[in-house]
């Protein structure tokens, strides 16, 4: 039987075959790498809003309380966005003119609310709970990042669920001590082994089923 | 794979902007992620049931019942947690999908354009004008069953003004025998209360007290609290029941016996002059002699702790003679209790329905204003009323839905659901509540109180006002009132105002003895749907896809008749007929029901409708057109004709045999007490690896058979809870419906009028899962406290778990069964719960949402979780506490005593599965010495 191929195939197939690998491998590393960017995740990236809040002035220059705002995040789910006779409660008496505050004023005047910008999304099928993490001890720049840095907000973490589990499967990196919660110079570096663990027993951390399923997925 | 599975992600996962919007004045009570809970009242068949309605930032998602209201419960198991919750009908669970209901009737409407409610004061003012001049000649008001003492309180205001105005009620599903019965009896209008909790043997006159009429809720928890007190204490209460048709009652019931319409009232007969009323005996040839004598005998050595109780279908003869039965044995002030009457006005409507229909058609009628209700559709045939209804040169509806009756009509005005108006409503025994809107209405619509009030004058009041200009000197002390109504809202009902007792005295009874059915014609039973009852809940999905009880019948309604009839007529299953029955016919399919009274049919109101919407609409026949204004409920004469045709009946088990495996545990008293301890008896099936341990908690179901009656308010509160889909009758007819629980009814295998059992079946959350090792992608997973959970982002549809689940309790979304399109229904769904889509499986997760919400709320406050903390949604609904849910590993809770009693078993033991399900067997106490 003659030989239907001519011997430079060999070469041709071999060369196909590790392009096809490094084509797969290329491929996977492109697209993994597009999942973990900013581009992807929205890390860093500031998100235009209707009135330029600036968590900075407001928390870091003025020293304002993330409660004073967010004030269900001890009791709820959500931590809540402020109504906007919040906003008024001071800016009817300070900055009453400003052109930046106009469509506060306009939200109060019209009881029309303001639309923000959603920034932190997270994924579907999850179901956070701010109130648990708060009582625990995760402080708010655990996963906000210094918020007191950011004169317009972005996203300081990924929100991806390998990012979660770092600290469901070890709590006592990131947990704080509970008067610390809402403290933005609070250092962000993973605790020592011996203090975290110490913090996990004072904070009564249940750390049994931290990982199932569907204590996050329901 | 991975990269290509990263690539859909990209494209799956494309940024959409989203909006928040935060409140521009936060309501004081408002949390947002937190629901509240709201007193209020759903009225059903014009009665109260007080519900809580939760509401999440505005929106209310789910009903759960009022335990302050005397038309849900107090619970009676003990917890460590106080109950929040009362139980509830499977009716009041399913009025928030009305609410939300899409094909509800949006806008006012004159001769078939849409209108606005200004032209419609202004054609008004035009009428009352006339009236106050000519005393309302000619105007006619027809309505339902009402007990809002505010409606009640205009009513008279309105029949006051307008002397020759009229008033007429027609209830299709209306109580007039029972109305009947006690002018009979006692010569005076007055209300029966029953006292189940203080009576040991139970006499149901084809009475389905246990999950039909105003009180079923009340009646079912008193009944089952004591019967399950009495296995313990050996006083056991006992239920005869005898019926024309196949209820839960009958099949809870110890001794069943099944008659057609026409041995009823001879059997009824002979008993009430057995047990010692003065009538004429009957021909008793053709009763069961047997069982009548045991029941005799049990009646007479339960003298003031029996209780005879009839259903509002039987004849107003019945009525009279369970009066003086319960007289005469001594029951009246101890298990039965007379009151004034709950349904408002001194005296009955003016006119009857057969009247009006007269003067219609003679054109007498000037003005029709039908108040809430559906004439042209449910009226009786014989009267043909939608014919006459065309003579009324003005003719106006009011009611939720723009149906048959608005059609015709030249006014439409829509009415606000209970769950967007002010409004009141009395209770079975007279309790008055408040009902508060707990969002404005959706579609503009109107409350009755302000429709009315627009009759009298133009309305400058509104709606809130209508309501508190009638209790403002009624709730005490006016300078008060304030206090006192915010109290009466927060409470859901108003103190003292509960009907007073009445003495009554037996008249002596002048009846006419029944005439038995000569020429042994075939009969008719004509009986509310159990889900969409009268017609007036055709179009939620909840109700038709509902699984009736016993039968399991979904999407359809049926001409029931028992095997023997069947044979007869050489029909199968879902076989048509032509049923004819003095000289109009209708066709249906046959659905063969064994324990079904032979020589009877079965027929429920309420399908067949053409105008409910796009869910009602042209499901089932329209049993109305056979029914006439003289026989309402039962009559003979029937005829059947095969059409040669069939049609596919959409039932969710096909199989209701046990074929010797006793997946339902029977045992009567006497094998009770003689029962060894069944747990500690059976040995420890071999296991190859070592237990796994469950040092926090272990979440356990238990779910007692002796208590279920098969309401369904379970099916309907878990399918709300969890926002589960409704799939349509194809779908269900390929064996797709999606309940997460499932109320499979078997019936006994030897006996010529075999009785069915209910046994509701969830996931089992099994501690060795089958359907665990078979997942490919570890979709679903095992909890550290033992729940089998669902990961539905991780499924991909395989479909394996459901094949290896022996409990059949896994759905699968084969088609993408959720709404994701139209907007009302969005807003039902519980923001606490994925909403699925197409591909994935899903099934009963003990609630994770509630675990999840109580573990929250414990470890913040750093405590263990409290027994009776997690209510489970089917929990919550159950009338009688059938269902239990908690903590195995914690000593002394609910779920644990139960787990350790000796009649608890569990499904399908044998298989290893380790259940974390587990059934308390069904014990029943049928009279020593009779097999029954």
């Amino acid at each position: 039987m003659p030989q239907i191929f001519h011997q430079s195939a060999n070469v041709l197939a071999r060369f196909l075959i590790v392009s096809l690998v490094i084509l797969i491998f290329t491929v996977s590393a492109v697209a993994v790498a597009y999942y973990r960017s900013s581009y992807s995740t929205k890390v860093g990236v500031t998100i235009d809003q209707p009135v330029p809040f600036s968590h900075q002035h407001h928390v870091q220059v003025l020293g304002v309380d993330c409660r004073f705002c967010h004030n269900s995040v001890e009791t709820s789910k959500t931590a809540s966005l402020p109504a906007t006779e919040i906003c008024m409660k001071c800016h009817s008496q300070l900055w009453t003119n400003a052109n930046l505050l106009a469509p506060v004023r306009e939200s109060f005047e019209n009881n029309e609310p303001i639309h923000w910008n959603r920034v932190h999304k997270l994924p579907d099928f999850v179901f956070f709970n701010h109130s648990i993490h708060v009582s625990k001890g995760i402080g708010c720049s655990t996963c906000h990042g210094r918020v007191d840095r950011m004169p317009l907000m972005a996203k300081a973490e990924s929100l991806h669920m390998q990012w979660c589990l770092q600290c469901h499967r070890n709590p006592e990196i990131f947990v704080r001590p509970k008067d610390q919660v809402f403290e933005m110079t609070y250092p962000l570096e993973p605790n020592p082994e011996q203090a975290g663990q110490q913090l996990v027993e004072t904070n009564q951390i249940q750390t049994r089923g931290l990982t199932d399923c569907q204590t996050c997925h329901r | 794979m991975s990269s290509s599975l990263a690539l859909t992600g990209l494209v799956g996962c494309g940024s959409q902007p989203e909006n928040l919007l935060p409140y521009v004045h936060q309501p004081e009570e408002i949390v947002p992620g937190k629901p509240l809970y709201y007193a209020t009242t759903l009225p059903f068949a014009g009665f109260a049931q007080g519900v809580l309605a939760e509401c999440h930032m505005g929106r209310p998602t789910k009903i759960e019942g009022n335990p302050l209201h005397p038309a849900s419960t107090q619970r009676v198991e003990e917890f460590e947690a106080p109950q929040r919750w009362g139980a509830t009908t499977v009716h009041s669970q399913s009025a928030v999908l009305d609410l939300y209901d899409p094909d509800r009737s949006k806008s006012i409407q004159h001769r078939g354009r849409v209108g606005t409610w200004e032209p419609f004061l202004d054609w008004v003012q035009t009428k009352i004008d006339a009236y106050d001049g000519n005393g309302g000649k000619g105007f006619r008001i027809l309505t339902r069953t009402f007990t809002s003492p505010s409606l009640t309180s205009k009513f008279q205001e309105l029949l006051n003004r307008y002397p020759q105005a009229k008033w007429i009620l027609y209830d299709p599903i209306g109580d007039d025998s029972i109305r009947q019965g006690a002018q009979l009896a006692f010569g005076e209008r007055v209300d029966t209360i029953h006292h189940f909790d203080r009576a040991e043997v139970v006499v149901a006159l084809d009475s389905d007290f246990l999950t039909t009429g105003p009180a079923s809720v009340h009646d079912a928890h008193a009944f089952m609290t004591r019967r399950r007190e009495g296995v313990e204490s050996g006083a056991m209460n006992r239920l005869y029941s005898i019926e024309t048709s196949s209820t839960p009652t009958g099949v809870v019931a110890d001794h069943r016996l099944p008659l057609k319409p026409s041995q009823f009232e001879t059997f009824v007969w002979a008993l009430a002059q057995r047990v010692g009323v003065n009538i004429e005996p009957v021909d008793e040839s053709g009763l069961d002699q047997e069982f009548l004598d045991r029941l005799v005998n049990d009646l007479k050595d339960h003298r003031g702790s029996s209780l005879f109780i009839a259903g509002s279908w039987t004849s107003a003869r019945t009525h009279a003679l369970v009066h003086a039965m319960n007289q005469v044995l001594g029951n009246v002030g101890k298990t039965v209790v007379y009151t004034e009457p709950v349904v408002p006005f001194e005296e009955d409507p003016s006119q009857s329905l057969a009247e009006l229909v007269q003067e219609m058609n003679d054109g007498e009628v000037e003005t029709l204003l039908v108040f809430d209700g559906n004439p042209n559709y449910d009226t009786p045939a014989d009267l043909k009323f939608a014919e006459a209804y065309e003579k009324v040169p003005e003719r106006i509806h009011y009611g939720l839905y723009h149906n048959e009756t608005a059609l015709r009509s030249h006014w439409h005005i829509p009415a606000a659901h209970p769950l967007e108006s002010w409004g009141d409503a009395r209770a079975y025994d007279g309790t008055a509540s408040l009902s508060q809107p707990t969002i404005a209405p959706l579609y503009g619509g109107r409350t009755p109180q302000e429709v009315l009030a627009a009759f009298l004058k133009r309305p400058a009041h509104t709606p809130l006002q209508l309501v508190q200009d009638y209790w403002r000197t009624r709730l005490g002390e006016e300078s008060d009132f304030t206090i006192q109504w915010n109290r009466a809202l927060r409470d859901g009902v108003i103190p003292d105002t509960r009907s007073p007792s009445k003495e009554v005295s037996l008249r002596s009874l002048d009846l006419e003895p029944p005439k038995p059915n000569k020429d042994d014609s075939l009969e008719v039973v004509f009986r509310p749907d159990p889900s969409v009852w009268d017609g007036s809940l055709c179009n939620n999905g909840w109700l038709q896809e509902l699984p009736k009880p016993i039968t399991r019948l979904t999407w359809d309604n049926s001409a029931i008749l028992g095997p023997d009839t069947a044979s007869k007529q050489g029909l199968e299953m879902g076989d048509e007929v032509t049923l004819a029955l003095h000289e109009r016919t209708i066709n249906a399919p046959v659905f063969i029901l064994p324990g079904h009274p032979e020589g009877s049919v079965t027929l429920h109101l309420g399908y067949g409708r053409t105008r409910s919407g796009a869910n009602g609409d042209g499901v089932g026949f329209n049993a109305y057109q056979l029914r006439t204004s003289t026989a309402p409920w039962t009559d003979a004469g029937l005829t059947l004709t095969p059409t040669g045709k069939h049609k596919d009946l959409a039932t969710t088990q096909h199989h209701h045999r046990m074929e010797g495996r006793e997946p339902l545990h029977l045992l009567t008293l006497a094998e009770y007490r003689d029962q060894k301890d069944e747990a500690s008896e059976e040995e420890k099936l071999a296991a190859m690896y070592d237990p796994y341990e469950y040092p926090d908690e272990a979440w356990g179901m238990n779910i007692d058979l002796t208590k279920c009656i098969g309401c369904n308010a379970c099916v309907v509160a878990c399918q709300s809870e969890n926002s589960i889909p409704v799939v349509g009758k194809e779908q269900v007819l390929a064996g797709r419906e999606m309940h997460w629980i499932r109320i499979d009814s078997y019936f006994e295998e030897e006996s010529p009028t075999p009785n069915a059992q209910f046994q509701p079946v969830t996931c089992m959350h099994c501690e060795n899962a089958p359907c665990e090792v078979v997942c490919p992608v570890g979709a679903t997973q095992h909890s550290h406290d033992g729940l089998n959970e669902m990961i539905y982002n991780r499924c991909i549809g395989t479909r394996y778990c459901s094949n290896n689940c022996p409990y059949k309790v896994r759905r699968f979304n084969f088609l993408q069964f959720s709404d994701a399109d139209t907007e009302s229904l969005k807003l039902q769904r519980n923001p606490d719960v994925t909403v699925r889509s197409r591909g994935v499986m899903e099934k009963c997760t003990y609630c994770i949402q509630r675990i999840s919400e109580a573990r929250i709320d414990a470890r913040k406050e750093n405590r263990p979780i409290r027994d009776g903390e997690i209510v489970t949604a089917c929990q919550a609904a159950c009338p009688t506490e059938t269902i239990v849910f908690g903590d195995l590993n914690k000593k002394g809770s609910a779920v644990s005593r139960k787990a350790v009693q000796k009649e608890n078993y569990q499904l399908l033991r044998e298989l290893d599965t380790r259940p974390r399900t587990s059934y308390l067997a069904r014990i029943t106490n049928p009279k020593e010495g009779d097999a029954v």
